[in-house]
């Protein structure tokens, strides 16, 4: 790592510990730790294999400060009821900065022994849970959240439970000042055949260049159904990296839908352990991106049993400079027999200055197994436009209809009804808005 | 209805088509049948506006409109449809979606009023009914993951809603099984008018039992070689093309 030193050094996370420390509480250990490994890290650089195509210098270079605290800005019920999914039928958990809001959260009705809050109102019990699932990563931004965060949504679903409705979790970043990193934990837990449904939307009020670092553990018991849309909205100056760890038992079925659309740098890390047989795990996404924002998915599925199925698609529409990331790796173990594992990428180019960077990696270790994989950087389908022009469409129409397709692919993926039309809508309507229609 | 004059056009300076004459009145079936790479597509192409074409010569008149002065969509509003020989898969773009907002950029067109959801549904699912597709179909995307068969049903289904005065059926019938075939022809020829003609594209004289072509024509090397009327293709199912191409030479 190459690194002129200054003689004004930001404030770095070893120095923000202090507060944290002072703070003591049941998680120092973990905490503890996670400041530890990230001092010996530090952040990856594009010579680290993992962070090849995404420079986390917009990031590094950035003073320290994160919001240990709330910031104080009062938000009303008003302020958020234009945001997307807010006119849904509901239960709601709001945090701004990483700091749940009760004013703005809405609970109702759930059924018995389903628990909705926030991670630090509920901690006990879990104190060895957290970071239990996400720890074999070496990932620096885990061991910064563990170190900082603040807290998260916890979601549990007792054995053959369900939600009523959806859980909406909004994390909302104020982003009035720049440098603000707000850490986010979420912990979300379904029993033996439970379901639901989940999204979790984030989103800034303001544009100043302010990181979120979420991280999401994930269990998901013998035959349970769990649905997770997770909605990236924020400004064009965001810098959002966030990574998922999910552990799912046998005959689970975990559905996981990313919409990468806001933010002028994101990253997704997903890391799948199937290592009970009979899971069907499904990592969809759709990144739409334009002006100079780069959009990044790196996952890893890891069959570690047999009879697991992994299907990965992601669509990427790139206008304007910016650029799209996927990185997918499948690992099937020697037991992992009977797997079947799919995973396509797409990407289309809507502008001679966009690119992707696309790598699929599978390592296969079982012989009895189906996999494939697919990967595509394209502008729009000539021969398409012309079938439907043939049909007395425009260009500009006929375009649209390709990109909204393309993005279709993907959104009807979503299960739930409401999500998917509300989904289906806006990115139609943000197509709309495209300029390289013509 | 339809003037083609001495129509010439290539791709990539490679002449294709070589001065094309075709004169196809209202009410009338024309077959144009021809050996592989004589310009058939081409031709069919050419009169739907696909882009890389260059017309280096010739006219082609709509009704006494310049049709090449068209884009493809305008020509598609004037009334030309063009059954693709190989139908495009549109993955994403759903089936119904498409074929309605196409219907109704045609209606809008005409001076016609849009068809409601409703009511194109129900348009739709009794052409779908009389050409044995299934509703499901309506769900998918366009031809995503349709067989061979199913593609060129669905061109005719297109066909059949969006009730155009010219179409060209480039092949229609390749691929499908001798039901499919019937169904096909029985689809073309309810459509069949006064007020409309249909150029029928095709290797096989088999599809010309069941629709009845007026004229018979044969293209080679870009050029129109011999006309005739439907005994014609009866004579060119037994002897070949040969006899016709020496003729030609
Ligand atoms: N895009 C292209 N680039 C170069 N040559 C082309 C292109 N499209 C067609 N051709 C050539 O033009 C000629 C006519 O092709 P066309 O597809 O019109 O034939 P056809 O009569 O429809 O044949 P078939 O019966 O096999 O469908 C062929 O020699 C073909 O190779
Ligand atoms: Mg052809």
């Amino acid at each position: 790592m190459s690194s002129a030193t200054t003689n004004e050094t930001p404030p770095a996370p070893v120095e923000a510990f202090a507060q944290v420390e002072q703070a003591g509480g049941p998680l120092l250990p973990l905490r503890k730790a996670g400041l530890a490994r990230f001092a010996e890290r530090g952040y990856p650089t594009t010579s680290d294999e993992d962070w090849r195509f995404t420079s986390l210098k917009p990031l590094a270079d950035l003073p320290f400060l994160p919001t240990l605290e709330p910031l104080g800005q009062a938000l009303g019920q008003a302020d958020i009821a234009d945001i997307t999914f807010g006119q849904h039928d509901v239960d709601r958990l709001v945090f701004i900065d990483g700091h749940f809001s009760s004013d703005l959260s809405i609970i109702l009705e759930q059924p018995d022994g389903v628990t909705i809050t926030n991670l630090s109102n509920r901690l006990s019990g879990l104190e060895n849970e957290i970071g239990s699932l996400s720890a074999n990563d070496e990932n620096p931004f885990i061991a910064l959240n563990d170190a900082f965060f603040t807290d998260g949504a916890l979601i549990q679903i007792p054995a053959n439970g369900s939600l009523a409705k959806p859980v909406h979790l909004v994390f909302l970043s104020t982003a009035n000042e720049a440098s603000q990193a707000t850490h986010i934990r979420n912990w979300i837990e379904a029993g033996a055949n439970a379901q639901g449904t989940i999204i979790e939307s984030h989103l800034s009020l303001g544009q100043a260049v302010a990181s979120t670092n979420v991280v999401t553990e994930t269990r998901v018991s013998a035959g349970a159904n769990l649905e997770h849309i997770k909605f990236q909205d924020q400004s064009l100056n965001a810098i959002h990296l966030a990574s998922l760890h999910s552990e799912l038992s046998n005959d689970a079925r975990y559905a996981f839908h990313s919409f990468a659309l806001g933010a002028r740098l994101s990253r997704n890390n997903l890391r799948m352990r199937l290592a009970k047989p009979g899971i069907e795990c499904v990592l969809n996404g759709l990144y739409m991106t334009r002006a100079d924002q780069l959009a990044d998915h790196h996952m890893i599925v890891d069959h570690a049993a047999p009879h697991c199925d992994s299907h990965e698609y992601f669509n990427g529409i790139l206008d304007d400079q910016s650029r799209g990331v996927f990185h997918g790796r499948i690992l099937v173990q020697p037991v992992a027999q009977k797997t079947d594992a799919k995973q396509t990428n797409k990407n289309l180019i809507l502008s001679d200055n966009a690119t992707a960077n696309t790598k699929p990696q599978l390592e296969i270790y079982a012989d009895d197994v189906k996999c494939t994989h697919g990967a595509t950087i394209g502008e729009m389908d000539d021969d398409a436009i012309f079938y439907l022009r043939a049909r007395g469409l425009d260009t500009k129409t006929a375009r649209r209809m390709l990109m909204h397709g393309f993005a279709g692919e993907i959104v009807d993926r979503i299960q739930h009804d409401g999500v998917r039309e509300e989904l289906d809508q806006l990115v139609w309507n943000r197509l709309e808005g495209e300029h390289h229609l013509d | 209805m339809l003037e083609i004059k001495n129509l010439q056009a290539g791709i990539e300076d490679k002449p294709i088509l070589k001065g094309i004459d075709l004169s196809v009145n209202a009410g009338e079936v024309h077959a144009i049948m021809g050996p592989n790479g004589s310009g058939k597509s081409t031709l069919a192409s050419v009169l739907a506006g696909r882009d890389g074409y260059d017309v280096t010569g010739g006219e082609v008149l709509l009704q006494d409109d310049d049709l090449l002065d068209l884009a493809p969509e305008e020509r598609a509003r004037e009334g030309v449809f063009l059954a693709f020989q190989y139908p495009v898969e549109i993955p994403g773009v759903n089936s119904a979606y498409f074929l309605r907002s196409a219907v109704n950029e045609i209606r809008k067109h005409r001076g016609e009023e849009e068809l409601d959801a409703m009511n194109f549904l129900k348009a739709v699912k009794a052409k779908m009914k009389e050409l044995g597709l299934s509703e499901d179909f309506l769900k998918r995307p366009v031809n995503a993951g349709f067989s061979g068969g199913e593609k060129k049903r669905n061109e005719i289904l297109q066909m059949a809603m969006l009730n155009p005065k010219l179409a060209v059926l480039d092949e229609t019938d390749s691929g499908l099984d001798i039901d499919a075939l019937r169904i096909v022809a029985d689809g073309v020829n309810r459509l069949k008018g006064l007020d409309n003609a249909q150029v029928v594209i095709t290797h096989y004289q088999r599809l010309l039992d069941y629709i009845v072509p007026d004229f018979v024509h044969v293209l080679y090397d870009g050029r129109i070689i011999k006309s005739g009327d439907k005994t014609l293709a009866h004579e060119l199912e037994e002897k070949g093309y040969d006899w016709l191409i020496r003729d030609a030479a």
